[in-house]
This record gives structure tokens, C-alpha cells and sequence, in this order.
């Protein structure tokens, strides 16, 4: 092969994983922006989701698809579960405990999750055929193609709440000022929790597909895909949807250069270089607007 | 000032208490090897909570690293001990220098950060000199250090525990440390005063992490290895746990968090699981009913049972 | 009278908005001005210009002939210029003595190991400003509240305790934003009493920028109004009563 075909080739394969990242990052984004929490048990709720779908293929015997949308729905209310009865009672409490906190719901999930499917990883069943396409100069095999639609229909459909439904509205009302968003009369509680559910759905089928592209699941398989999304998401300008979808992919690609072209056992150190090099020279992100501190 | 340094002598004579007391229990085997094992444990996180407190909890620098700056005290005292034969004192001394040295190359240009920025960076740089260390072959890679002599004890985990202690104690108490506490506190107002912040806030890093290093350095010679992944991003948390369940801005209470979260990992280690998801409950149930942490901002060298303790001041 | 403070052609924009343009000022030692103008006029901007809180984006600034561009806020106060701000920025948690004590801090020089270890200069430069700290709060009727934590001040009180930490540094020039806001008359008296009083004790020179009136023509020797970031007068407060171009921007566009 090529240089410039494994090229192309390791950019398909980063522009999969980074899907996943994308999926993710959304949910982180859309939660930092309306509440300002780095909400590490985000990772953990993908993972959760990966069980839900696997569950569902492996006992119900279920097609993707609809084990696909049970899991987006139960881990889309565990997310507001979480925030119901985890988060909002530390509203006004000080960062640094609600952080705390989300290191805890973390942990908690992780090992109950362990507790009951033992850490064990599971092998997911292959479900479509090893079957791959040339399409021009690349070759996409039969999961790349399904993490693609989804990962768009998926975003489409965000866009479309996020831009035109009134919960959208709403949701960018709050996360651009609560208290103001509080007095036009939005129940700024309500748009939280749809906040955390919808975050938690994206992360549910990011799990899924995860399980189908590596056939491989278990209980702390969320604890570096959680964080590299949220480096995803202060790549992009942590808060603006579009720059999560868009740090995820290009972190994706990154990652899938450098273990093809460098070392796979440097992959985790490069996110985390171009994450420290963002901050360091744009804090705000590739998306983001500088904003200053008035004295 | 004379009443500062009774209470240190207080404090002092009381720790030698204590120090003989445990010690008598090891020599007796009144303790098993197991509990033996854990208290040197407490003492290594002692160091590193109280380290990390003055980072974290004095200076207001939200740090998540703490574990990669442990890891580089961790691999160079193993290096001296295993490639060069030096003494162990040296090892110590050697990994305070260069997790300080790195501490500060670090601190340099991310301590122009605040907040959640702030955190994640330093968790990101934490990561990278454990990646960076699980590549170099000469430190064994990603299959760990072997062969470190069993150097620590009690005795000398005890007592560098003490000196950092009291070293972090004097520190916060002094014109440095207010100039954290103001940073902290008014980053703009404290600028105002004539306290070069971006100074003060790199060298309560460097002074951190370099104690960071000689709690890692004492922990590679309790163990036979040293392996990279003793010293991931959680084990940071692990830290910044101990430090907040004690009370930010207290040593005694980052003492009081290593002592209370190592024992109950020590008593509940049978059941890994169910270990982790207690750990989880007991975490949230803190942040819900005491967010300051157990402590706040209060020593205990300042509650009045102390004060009464050998006849007050 | 030599010059202390000398501003010229200063200007900072913020995106579009000038908040302070071609602002002249000069400051000789041992005077006490005014500086006043409208909600927004730029006030609190220049004072944030002349600590180094913000750069200027033209013009020069020096203090005792030597520029202060470019320097950080902490360098300009170890140069010796303090100020207060007008929304109080204490340390909030730590007590009154504490406060201050900070404010010392360019004039301790003991190392660290003197202060891990507490011996040398540490001890003796400790004790010094325990008391010299309590001396200063006795000035500012604060030395029985010195160890209560800040944020429990009443705010008058507040007020005082940010001149005392500012007059700690040892200041030549002091940059009060709105020292009486909030007060009450008599306590307003009682702030003009301490604030003359201060600067003969410590041959200070201050800049004061204030809305209330009658403290302001009270005490100022010399007054700067400012306008939609530019000087529009300047003069002694007898000027400045009378002039026609203030009473309108005071007073809206009909007077
Ligand atoms: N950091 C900043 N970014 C953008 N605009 C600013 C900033 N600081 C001040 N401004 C703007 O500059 C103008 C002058 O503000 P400034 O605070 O200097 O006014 P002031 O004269 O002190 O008013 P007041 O009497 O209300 O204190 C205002 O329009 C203000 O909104
Ligand atoms: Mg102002």
C-alpha cells in the first residue's frame, strides 16, 4: 500500500472514531454551556449505553436499529435521572463540589455497572458483513458507513431542535443567560434536564456504534473516550455545538495519523498535546469568541 | 511569634507520641504486614494531599496532574536506587529537584489559565509524562521498573511525611503563603498589592509537585515496581478527593482525607467492586451535606481542645 | 512642584468603543485631585489604565519621569501607586489584619527556607508588620474588628479597610474609585476628615474620582471632568462650578 493510500485510509478510520468523539462531545458541550459542569460521568453514561444496545442485540435479539433507539431513550432518562437527583439539588453549590460529584456519579457507574456483568468485556456480535466498498480512492467497509448516517442523522436532527423547536430556543436562552432566560419564564430546570437527556442519548449511540465497530464492550471502556470528547469539545470552542461535532472529528483524525504514521501508544499523548495547545494560544477554542474580564 | 513556635513544639511532640506508638506496634507485629503496608501508604498520600492542598485549596489553582508529577519522583528515585546505587536520601532529594524542575516548566505557561481550562490541561499534562514515560524503554516501558529496593519504612515515611507537613504548614503561614491565599481569594486585588501572581502561582506549583516527587519516590521504594499505570488521571482524582473531603485550605484536613480514604480502600480492598461504588456513594453524600469538606479552613492546631492540651499557651 | 504622575494623549478602545480618549493629566506630588464625569464616562477605565490593568492603546504614562507601559499591575504598586476599587475587592475570606498584612507584602524580603523553617528575618519582619498592621487599622477605627473575616465588615467599614490595604504599600500616589459610595453622610464627613488627614501624614498625593459632590469641592485641589472619555474641563473647584460645558454635561443638553 501506498503512503498516500494508508493515508486516506487512516483519515476514514479517523473520521469514524472521531464520529464517535463528535457524539459525545456534543452531549459534554451542550451540558458545560447550560451549566457549566464538566460533567465526567458522561463517559460512563456512553458506556451504560454500549450495555443497553448490546443487551438488546444479544438477549432480545433485536435488529440495530431499534436496539439502537431503546438505548438512546433508557440512557437519555438515566441522564436526567442523574441530573434530577445528582446535580440539581448542588445548583448553587460551588463548582468545585459539583465536580466532585460528577467524579463520584462516575465511579458509581463504572463499578455497578462492574458489579453486575463482571469487568469482563463483552464481544458484541458482528452483525453486518465484513463487506467493504471502493469509493474512489477509499475504501469504507459496511460499520464506517453505518457510524456516518448516523452520526449525520443524528446531528440533523439536533440542528433541527437546537435551531427551530421551542425546547431549542429555550435551551440556548438558558445556556446564554439563566437568570434572564428565568424571568422571560422558561423553566429553566425543565430545559436542564432535556439538556442532560438528549447529551445522554447522542452518548448512547455513540456506545452502540463503538460495540459494533470494535465488537468489544466493558464497564470502564468509558473513562478515555469521555475525556478525549471533552477535549473534542474545547477544541472546538467548549459550549458551540457546531465545534464539538468539528473537535471530535478533526481529534479523530489526529489520533488515527498518528497511530498509523507514528505509534498507536502515542495516540493518547497527541489529543492531549493539541488539547494543552489550544488552551495555551486559543483558550476559547477554534469556534470560540475571546472574551475579557471587566476590572 | 514565640506563641507560633510553642504550638509547633506541641505539635511536634505530639507526632513523636504517635510515631512511637505506631512504631511499637510494627516492631511488636501487633500489626500484620498488611496494615504495615498501608500505613507507609497513608503517609505517601498524606504528602501528596497536602501537597496537592496547597495547590488546589491555598492558591486556588484548580490542578488535576498531581499523579504524573508522583510518577516523575517515582522513576527517578527508582533510576538512582537501581542504575546508580545512590543512597536512598539522595533519591528523595533528586526527585523533589526534578518533579520541581518539570513542576515548573509545566506551571509556566498553563498557570496563565483559571478554572476548568486550568484543570483539564493540567489532567492532559499528567497523562503525557505518564504516556511519555510508558515509551521510554530504559525505564521498562509500559511493563513497569522492577527490582527498586525496598527502602521505605515506616520510620521514613513518618518522618518525611512530618517535614513536608510542617514545611507546607510554615509556608502558607508566611508571606508567601498569603500571597496564595490572595490570589485565591481576588486574583486582581492581590495583583494591586504588589503580588506578582503569575510568581507566587508557578511557585506554589513547583513547590507541589515537587513534593509530589518525593511522596512518588518513597512509594516506588515501597513497592518492588513502579508501573505507569499506578499514576493515570484517577489517581489524581484520588488526590483531589482527599484534599476536598478534608476541607480545602486546611492540613489538617488533607491529613484527616488520606487517613480516612486510605483506610477505608485498606478495609473494604476484598470487594474491588463494591469498594469503588461505596467510595462513590460516601463522595456524593459529602458534596450534599458538608461541600466544604470535613475540616473547611479550620486546623486543628487552632480548636480549643488543642489549645487546652498541655496546659494552653 | 515637580510632576508625579504624568498621562499624555492616552487612549483605550474596546472593540469600537472609546472608553477613554486623549486624556491628558498631570499629577504633581503632594496634591490632592478630583476626577468626575458621568456614568460611563471612563473614570474607573483610567484608573485601570494608569495600574496596568489594561494597556493603553496609545499615548504615554510615566510616574516620576519613568514609563509605566507595559509593566504589570504588581510592578506599578511596588513603583508606588495603590488603589481602591469601586466595587470592593477585598479578600473577602480572611480577616481584617490579614488584608492588610498582604499589602505589606512587597516590603518583607525574607526567603522561603527562612519562612519553612521560621528562623532569620522572617521572625523579625513578621512581628513588624503584626504591629505596624494594627497601628495602620487604629487610623481607620478598624483595630477591633482586625481579626474578623472582611466579608463581615459593614460595608463603610469595607471601604476604609481597601484605603488601609492601598496605604499599606506605602504608596507615593493613592487612586481612590468612589471611596463614599454607599455611605451615609456622616460617614462621608468622617472619610473627607481621615482622607486629608492621611495624605499630610504619609505626604501623599491622591487621585479621587467620586460623584458626590460636595466631598469632591471639598476637598480636591484641582478637578478633571471627564465625558464620554475625554476631558471636557479642568480647573479649581471654583472653575469647574461655573463652567458651562460641566453644568451641561451634568445636567443634560436642555440646561
Ligand atoms: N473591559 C471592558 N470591556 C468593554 N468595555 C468596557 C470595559 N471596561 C469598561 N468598558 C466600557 O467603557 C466605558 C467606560 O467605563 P468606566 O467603567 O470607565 O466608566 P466610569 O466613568 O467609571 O463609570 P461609573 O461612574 O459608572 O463608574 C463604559 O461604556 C464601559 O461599558
Ligand atoms: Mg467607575
Amino acid at each position: 500500500m501506498g503512503i498516500m493510500d494508508q493515508f486516506l485510509q487512516q483519515l476514514i478510520n479517523g473520521i469514524s472514531l472521531g464520529s464517535i468523539y463528535a457524539l459525545i462531545a456534543l452531549g459534554y458541550t451542550m451540558v458545560y454551556g447550560i451549566i457549566k459542569l464538566i460533567n465526567f460521568a458522561h463517559g460512563d453514561i456512553y458506556m451504560v449505553g454500549a450495555y443497553i444496545g448490546f443487551f438488546c442485540i444479544t438477549i432480545m435479539n433485536w435488529p440495530v436499529l431499534p436496539a439502537l433507539l431503546v438505548s438512546m431513550l433508557l440512557t437519555g432518562i438515566l441522564g436526567m435521572l442523574i441530573e434530577r437527583f445528582a446535580y440539581r439539588p448542588l445548583r448553587s453549590a460551588p463548582r468545585i463540589s459539583v465536580l466532585i460529584t460528577a467524579i463520584g456519579v462516575s465511579f458509581f457507574l463504572e463499578y455497578t455497572m462492574m458489579y453486575f456483568v463482571t469487568p469482563q468485556p463483552r464481544t458484541f456480535p458482528s452483525l453486518l458483513d465484513d463487506a467493504a466498498y471502493h469509493i474512489g480512492p477509499f475504501i469504507i467497509n459496511n460499520q464506517q458507513i453505518m457510524i456516518f448516517a448516523i452520526t449525520i442523522i443524528l446531528m440533523a436532527i439536533l440542528t433541527y431542535i437546537v435551531q427551530y423547536t421551542k425546547v431549542g430556543k429555550a435551551m440556548r436562552a438558558v445556556s446564554f443567560d439563566t437568570e434572564t432566560a428565568q424571568l422571560m419564564g422558561i423553566n429553566s430546570n425543565r430545559i436542564i434536564s432535556v439538556t442532560f437527556g438528549i447529551g445522554s442519548a447522542l452518548a448512547a449511540a455513540a456506545g452502540v456504534l463503538v460495540g459494533i465497530y470494535y465488537n468489544s464492550i466493558d464497564p470502564l471502556m468509558g473513562i478515555m473516550p469521555g475525556l478525549k470528547a471533552f477535549v473534542a469539545a474545547v477544541l472546538g470552542g467548549i459550549g458551540i455545538l457546531p465545534g464539538a461535532a468539528a473537535g471530535g472529528i478533526i481529534l479523530g483524525i489526529i489520533e488515527a495519523l498518528v497511530s498509523g504514521f507514528i505509534s498507536s501508544t502515542f495516540r493518547d499523548a497527541a489529543a492531549f498535546a493539541i488539547l494543552i495547545l489550544v488552551l495555551l494560544f486559543k483558550p476559547s477554542g477554534l469556534l470560540g469568541k475571546n472574551t475579557n474580564e471587566k476590572v | 511569634m514565640s506563641s507560633l513556635r510553642k504550638t509547633d513544639l506541641k505539635a511536634i511532640v505530639i507526632s513523636l507520641i504517635v510515631f512511637a506508638v505506631l512504631q511499637g506496634l510494627i516492631s511488636s507485629e501487633a500489626l500484620d504486614p498488611f496494615w504495615q503496608l498501608n500505613i507507609i501508604v497513608i503517609c505517601i498520600n498524606i504528602i501528596m494531599s497536602v501537597s496537592l492542598n496547597l495547590i488546589n485549596g491555598y492558591t486556588g489553582q484548580f490542578s488535576l496532574g498531581h499523579a504524573g508529577f508522583m510518577a516523575i519522583g517515582a522513576y527517578t528515585g527508582a533510576v538512582l536506587s537501581v542504575n546508580f546505587h545512590m543512597p536512598f536520601i539522595v533519591g528523595l532529594i533528586t526527585a523533589f529537584v526534578t518533579a520541581a524542575i518539570i513542576g515548573c516548566l509545566i506551571g509556566l505557561p498553563t498557570m496563565r489559565l483559571s478554572g476548568d481550562y486550568l484543570a483539564i490541561a493540567t489532567l492532559g499534562l499528567g497523562e503525557i509524562i505518564r504516556i511519555v514515560i510508558m515509551n521510554v524503554n530504559y525505564v521498562g516501558g509500559a511493563a513497569g521498573f522492577m527490582g527498586i529496593p525496598k527502602s521505605t519504612n515506616f520510620a521514613w515515611a513518618f518522618f518525611v511525611m512530618l517535614f513536608v507537613v510542617f514545611f507546607i504548614k510554615n509556608y502558607v503561614n508566611s508571606s508567601f503563603g498569603r500571597a496564595c491565599v490572595a490570589i485565591r481569594e481576588n486574583e486582581i486585588a492581590a495583583e494591586a498589592m504588589g503580588v506578582n501572581t503569575t510568581k507566587y502561582k508557578v511557585l506554589a506549583f513547583t513547590v507541589g509537585a515537587g513534593f509530589a516527587g518525593v511522596a512518588g519516590c518513597l512509594f516506588a521504594h515501597t513497592f518492588y515496581i513502579v508501573h505507569p499505570s499506578s499514576f493515570t488521571f484517577l489517581s489524581s482524582f484520588n488526590y483531589l478527593i482527599m484534599v476536598v473531603m478534608g476541607g480545602m485550605g486546611s492540613i489538617t484536613g488533607s491529613i484527616a482525607g488520606a487517613f480516612i480514604l486510605t483506610t477505608i480502600s485498606a478495609l473494604l480492598s476484598d470487594w474491588p467492586e463494591l469498594r469503588m461504588s461505596i467510595y462513590a456513594v460516601v463522595l456524593i453524600a459529602l458534596m450534599f451535606y458538608r461541600p466544604q469538606g470535613l475540616f473547611g479552613n479550620i486546623e486543628i492546631t487552632s480548636l480549643p481542645i488543642f489549645k487546652r492540651f498541655k496546659g494552653g499557651k | 512642584m515637580s510632576i508625579l504622575l504624568e498621562a499624555k494623549n492616552i487612549s483605550k478602545l474596546f472593540g469600537g468603543l472609546k472608553a477613554v480618549s486623549n486624556f491628558n493629566m498631570t499629577i504633581n506630588k503632594g496634591e490632592l485631585v478630583g476626577l468626575i464625569g458621568p456614568n460611563g464616562a471612563g473614570k474607573t477605565t483610567a484608573f485601570n489604565l494608569f495600574t496596568g490593568v489594561y494597556q493603553p492603546t496609545s499615548g504615554t504614562l510615566s510616574l516620576d519621569g519613568r514609563s509605566l507601559l507595559g509593566m504589570k499591575p504588581s510592578q506599578i504598586t511596588q513603583r508606588g501607586l495603590a488603589r481602591t476599587f469601586q466595587n470592593i475587592r477585598l479578600f473577602s475570606e480572611l480577616s481584617v489584619l490579614d488584608n492588610v498584612k498582604i499589602a505589606y507584602h512587597t516590603h518583607l524580603n525574607y526567603n522561603l527556607l527562612e519562612a519553612a523553617f521560621r528562623f532569620g528575618r522572617y521572625i523579625k519582619q513578621e512581628r513588624q508588620i503584626e504591629e505596624t498592621g494594627r497601628e495602620l487599622l487604629k487610623i481607620f477605627k478598624l483595630e477591633d474588628k482586625a481579626d474578623e473575616i472582611a466579608k463581615n465588615l459593614p460595608y463603610g467599614a469595607q471601604r476604609r479597610l481597601e484605603i488601609a490595604r492601598a496605604l499599606a504599600t506605602h504608596p507615593q500616589l493613592l487612586l481612590l474609585d468612589e471611596p463614599a459610595a454607599g455611605m451615609n453622610p456622616q460617614e462621608t464627613n468622617e472619610l473627607m476628615d481621615m482622607i486629608s488627614w492621611i495624605r499630610k501624614e504619609y505626604a501623599l498625593s491622591i487621585l479621587l474620582i467620586e460623584h458626590d459632590m460636595s466631598l469632591v469641592m471639598g476637598i480636591c485641589e484641582r478637578i478633571y471632568v471627564l465625558e464620554y472619555g475625554s476631558i471636557i474641563a479642568q480647573g479649581v473647584p471654583d472653575e469647574i462650578k461655573k463652567n458651562p460645558e460641566v453644568i451641561r454635561a451634568y445636567l443634560g443638553e436642555e440646561a
